[in-house]
């Protein structure tokens, strides 16, 4: 048999190893080679976490090839796209709907855009994988417990691997701990039935940005005696002057908040919008 | 642990540190040491888990080496762990046991991280097994790594040398099938008085030196023995020189070239190359990192193309093999290079939600503080939002560079060194010392998580527990630093921000060396800390953005707005209840989710 390549991605804490463990105890029970590589250490701080399985007569290479994966079986969908290229063409991209905005892309408080990618199904279609998004967080909430998301969108992916549902069920209860066995069983099997998901989330609207002006009255500003609005200042726009009173660095960086203006004990300090005039 | 063991077939599916740790035991190792770091971590853990071994983590590389030493002098089987990095720091001591050599069997394990999946530099330990002179083993997969370990052991005891044993992030982390044995521990050679042999005076170390050279010789024909060379010819064409974990891409990308491959790769078995040479029309040497095998292949007469075609930097993978084969003209060109990567969210690691490290880090950020930082999970605070650290070098260099930068007096604010406990612990309390004797003005911020977080939670003697879990004597770290000259000593709860601003600002204005030490256990290790998570009350939040400025992972933004801002929502999967972003909201808009969490 020719050597099978699977990619299982995610976010740090969403349980891709486990879900890899699944699989490759799968794997070895069978009486496969099997091969599982993934990067500890400060990838799972919360970052993109990739587990290679592959398994067949003989493995050699522990990591997939670009443009030669069967299956990969993403927990979130920025990951899904972040590893889609290793997919061979007709390759099964699995999917969780399941968006987790991470702090990186939350950073412009300009414009407020997230760089967060718009989830475009088609569009991953068209570039000729079979595609297939499923709902696994919300089915795994309403049997208890979100966490179960893996082991849901392994179950509904579980009939393109050659194992059949015993195999499966003995790989689970070699890989989890007791306690939890029984719910993730229920869990893969709610997955086996779970249907694609056919309406996708929208994109969020932002409004445009605006310009503000922060003025500061230079007599009534205690300065460094207080510094209240330097430390609350969101963006930072505020710092001391060269005469220890308050001025706006960068009022370009001013999202308009007003903590300052609300929170100076003197009213020392007035934001104001830019009206473009003309 | 993971290992899944099929007990009647004696199969286990280990990964290549879980492997090391299972030769370590079944060839009786009696004492291991290390220090955490990834991607070596395993295997002290591993081990941990296994009967009859003592196992403990060191306080550093250096000090776990001289335990082994002191072991294998002792006249036991004794295997030192550590990362690259980490041989650094232990290469003082292992140097020299080079010269003096060993009684029980001392195998000391380098996991090196091509690529930096997790580290801040890559480079490649094997140079130093040439450099003290010590014979290299570099396993190539998990099998091996069980196998080689075994055979350090046999290997260390014939040659009377520590033995390297190099593994790289993709051995050490790739599960495969292992076949288990039982354990065999030899007796132990009962102590022998023998200054000649291990005191290292400039007399007797210019006796041991001719053995060194002598014993090079030696395991050079070790090294053509079967268990470690393994010459597989094929096509007569294309033959490649090769170890470890790029064998096997060899064998992936280019499965009908002949190949050599080494299980030994210092010292080379040169005869045996020779006639393998003689074989094939072109000799390729395919390796990570430096030409290592290249240089010392060329130095002895060959004819080899290497790294004309295999880059220096960072991890070999399948494609980049391809590349390079593809170059030289033993495969043709790829043609369609595929889909393009798609653009996506980055995903930079984090600090999670709850971190006890964001506090100190957000007063500093708000102080202007000039940051000297250390190796550990803060590190992660030199990025956005955080934006608090200015310098990060090596295990401990934060107190030095500090001190040297106070000394510079060009700092545009306050000095401060932020280094965690274990760290200090590590490598940073002979730089404390000599702040104190500098009379340098800097603040050291000791971040007391209580664990080693950044390697996934291992304990160290500030901690109170062992590696296998029992209670074992801690260190006062508050005490230690009075103990050494320091007069400004605060500790402070980073949960508080307020009280974590005032002591920092009041250590800032100390002038000379102030400790601010912040006492909360990490989150995540030994036990996760899940308190009554919070959520954010809509109709309050004005969408300043404050909350945002922590970089909590569980914050995000929602889709209402408040004057055209996002507002912000709190993932209740995801919050451990810190309060953090509730003392930072000047809305009140975040409160505890109240009647109905239970603990899940």
């Amino acid at each position: 048999m020719q050597t099978r390549n699977v990619l299982v991605v995610g976010v740090g804490g969403q349980g891709v190893l486990l879900a890899s463990n699944v699989l490759a105890a799968a794997c070895l029970a069978r009486g496969y080679d099997v091969k599982k590589s993934e990067v500890k250490g400060m990838a799972q701080r919360g970052g993109a976490v990739v587990s290679f399985v592959r398994y067949g007569q003989q493995v050699h290479s522990p990591l997939v090839e670009r443009g030669r994966a069967d299956l990969v079986l993403s927990l979130e969908w920025a990951e899904a796209l972040r590893w889609a290229a290793y997919l061979r063409p007709g390759g099964v991209l699995a999917v969780d709907l399941v968006r987790i905005l991470p702090p990186a892309a939350q950073l412009d408080h300009r414009t407020w855009q997230a760089s967060y990618p718009a989830v475009e199904v088609e569009r991953l279609r068209q570039a000729g994988w079979d595609v297939r998004p499923y709902e696994a967080s919300r089915r795994a909430a309403e049997l208890g417990d979100g966490r179960m998301a893996n082991v849901v969108l392994l179950g509904a992916v579980s009939r393109e691997l050659e194992f059949a549902a015993e195999e499966w069920e003995r790989a689970l209860r070699e890989v989890l701990p007791q306690k939890v066995v029984e719910a993730n069983l229920r869990a893969f099997h709610a997955g086996r039935q779970l249907p694609q998901a056919a309406v996708f989330p929208a994109e969020a609207r932002r409004a445009a940005a605006r310009a503000f002006r922060v003025e500061v009255t230079p007599s009534w500003c205690k300065g460094r005696g207080c510094g209240i609005c330097v430390r609350v200042c969101p963006e930072e726009v505020l710092v001391f002057g060269p005469d220890d009173r308050v001025r706006a660095a960068s009022p370009d960086r001013c999202t308009g908040c007003q903590l300052c203006q609300l929170l100076c004990p003197d009213f020392a300090v007035v934001v104001r919008e830019e009206v473009a005039v003309g | 642990m993971e290992a899944r063991t099929r007990e009647r077939t004696r199969i286990a599916l280990l990964t290549g540190n879980e492997a090391i740790a299972r030769g370590a035991y079944e060839a009786g190792v009696a004492v291991a040491t290390g220090y955490p770091g990834t991607p070596s971590t395993e295997i002290v853990e591993y081990l941990a888990t296994l009967p009859d071994v003592y196992v403990e983590w060191s306080s550093n590389e250096k000090v776990a080496l001289d335990v082994a030493m002191g072991a294998s002098m002792g006249g036991v089987r004794a295997l030192c762990t550590m990362k690259h990095v980490g041989l650094n720091v232990a290469a003082d001591t292992f140097m020299v046991a080079s010269y003096t050599g060993v009684r029980g069997g001392l195998v000391v394990v380098s996991a090196d991280d091509p690529g930096m999946h997790s580290s801040q530099n890559e480079q490649d330990n094997r140079l130093y097994a040439k450099f003290a002179g010590v014979p290299l083993l570099e396993p190539g997969d998990s099998q091996e790594a069980k196998t080689f370990t075994e055979l350090a052991f046999s290997l260390s005891e014939e040659f009377d040398t520590p033995v390297l044993l190099r593994t790289t992030t993709r051995i050490s982390h790739t599960r495969g099938v292992v076949e288990l044995g039982d354990r065999h521990a030899p007796p132990p050679r009962p102590f022998h008085r023998d200054p000649a042999k291990y005191v290292m005076l400039p007399a007797y170390a210019r006796q041991r030196r001719p053995r060194v050279l002598e014993r090079l010789l030696r395991l050079a024909e070790v090294a053509a023995r079967p268990e470690f060379l393994r010459v597989e010819m094929r096509d007569p064409s294309v033959g490649v020189v090769t170890a470890g974990v790029c064998y096997s891409l060899v064998r992936e990308v280019v499965p009908e070239a002949s190949v050599l491959k080494l299980g030994m790769s210092y010292p080379l078995p040169l005869d045996a190359i020779r006639r393998f040479a003689g074989q094939v029309r072109r000799l390729f040497v395919v390796e990570e990192l430096e030409p290592f095998l290249e240089e010392m292949l060329r130095a002895a007469g060959f004819s080899v193309e290497g790294k004309a075609y295999f880059p220096q930097q960072g991890e070999l993978t399948p494609e980049r093999v391809r590349e390079g084969f593809a170059r030289a003209g033993v495969l043709p060109e790829p043609g369609d290079a595929g889909p393009a990567n798609l653009p996506t969210a980055p995903r930079p690691p984090v600090l999670c939600p709850g971190c006890p490290h964001t506090a100190p880090f957000l007063a500093l950020q708000r102080l202007g503080a000039v940051v000297c930082g250390d190796i550990g999970c803060y590190t992660l605070a030199a990025l956005e939002p955080l934006r608090a650290m200015d310098s990060c070098l090596a295990m401990g260099s934060s107190i030095g560079m500090a001190t040297g930068l106070a000394l510079a007096g060009t700092a545009p604010g306050p000095v401060v060194a932020v280094i965690g406990d274990s760290t200090f612990l590590h490598a940073g309390l002979p730089a404390l010392v000599d702040a104190v004797y500098k009379r340098a003005h800097v603040t050291v911020v000791i971040l007391d998580n209580g664990t080693t977080a950044m390697t996934g939670g291992q304990p160290h003697p500030a901690t109170g527990s062992g590696v296998r879990g029992a209670p074992a004597p801690r260190v006062d770290l508050a005490a230690v630093c009075r103990a050494m000259g320091v007069e400004f000593v605060r500790a402070v709860d980073p949960y508080d921000l307020g009280a974590t601003f005032v002591a920092l600002e009041e250590a800032i204005r100390y002038p000379g060396v102030s400790v601010v030490i912040t006492n909360r256990p990490c989150v995540e290790a030994p036990v996760k800390v899940r308190d009554e998570p919070f959520r954010v009350v809509l109709e309050r939040c004005t969408a300043c953005q404050l909350c945002m400025d922590l970089g909590c992972p569980a914050i995000v933004w929602t889709d209402e707005t408040y004057e055209g801002r996002p507002k912000v929502t709190i993932r209740p999967d995801a919050c451990t209840g810190c309060t953090l972003c509730a003392q930072v909201c000047p809305a009140d808009a975040i409160v505890r989710v109240g009647p109905g969490w239970r603990r899940s």
